[in-house]
């Protein structure tokens, strides 16, 4: 109850972050992308300021074994480079561009966003469905 | 707008908080690809609770939050086609790369993490293309 709790906490905070750094606002996140046209540097602000807590945060993670409510915290992930990683941060990056909007403010601007903010979450989450699916044909194409 | 930097430079204090609170209380990587995804695939069903709570809040407090900052526009484009693939491209390249701008970029880059920086420049890169051809070249968006 209580991981369920710090766990909406969390996301309302992000939330709250999201609607007051404007980045549901997908003229604000493509013109950040809009290097040859009026390019607008918010997003590298929000980005600055959102890595400052946590880079106080992992040190403090750093000296710990668990979070708080005793979860493990997560290890440091294996290094390696992989395809998946370079090509779905590619794919990602171009949809990002097309419709600007990612993940978490796709969710945050539920409820103001409309039917075109639902069917762009609809459509993520298709896409969410069908990438174990397509991971398993790129691993195959990598192989050979 | 000339302060937009400023709420710019907020708002991620705030983001970097829920994912410092994410981590230290609830011991996890704040990824809202992950969160979702793990639902959306299956693979999060013994960690539900936790994620639905994240999504809850994540939905709620924008709702009211929004429109009383006077950012409740998106601005997102009315093209069906538009909207459909950008949406496909993000949840499948998101979870073929198992993470996106909180993930890799927010909590990665906070850790020196070489897959989180590898990662950020690749959509940054893929991004900033996106603009170049469909906006400059095609002009569909």
């Amino acid at each position: 109850m209580r991981r369920n709790l710090f766990s909406a906490l969390a996301g309302g905070l992000f939330g709250l972050g999201l609607a007051v750094s404007g980045m549901t606002d997908t003229t604000k996140v493509q013109g950040w992308l809009d290097v040859f046209g009026d390019w607008d540097p918010t997003l590298a602000f929000v980005m600055g300021g959102a890595i400052v807590p946590m880079i106080v945060a992992w040190r403090i993670a750093a000296r710990r074994q668990t979070g708080l409510l005793g979860t493990a915290l997560p290890l440091r992930s294996d290094p390696a480079i992989s395809h998946n990683l370079v090509l779905g941060s590619l794919l990602f990056g171009i949809g990002w561009g097309l419709a600007g909007l990612c993940p978490g403010p796709s969710v945050a601007a539920l409820g103001y966003g409309g039917w075109a903010g639902a069917l762009f979450l609809l459509a993520m989450m298709a896409g969410m469905v069908a990438a174990p699916a397509l991971r398993v044909h790129i691993d195959r194409l990598a192989a050979t | 707008m000339q302060i937009d930097w400023l709420f710019g430079l907020a708002g991620g204090l705030l983001i970097g908080l829920a994912a410092a609170l994410y981590l230290l209380v609830n011991g996890r990587v704040m990824g809202a690809s992950g969160i979702l995804g793990g639902l959306v695939d299956g693979t999060g069903r013994d960690t539900a609770g936790e994620r639905l709570s994240f999504l809850a809040g994540l939905v709620a407090v924008p709702a009211v939050a929004a429109p009383l900052l006077g950012h409740a526009e998106t601005h997102i484009t009315g093209s069906v086609a538009v909207i459909v693939a950008g949406g496909l491209l993000v949840g499948i390249g998101t979870r073929l790369a198992n993470g996106c701008t909180s993930g890799h970029g927010v909590c990665g880059i906070s850790r020196l993490s070489l897959r989180g920086i590898v990662a950020t420049v690749f959509y940054l890169l893929g991004g900033g293309l996106s603009v170049l051809v469909f906006r400059h070249l095609l002009g569909v968006i």
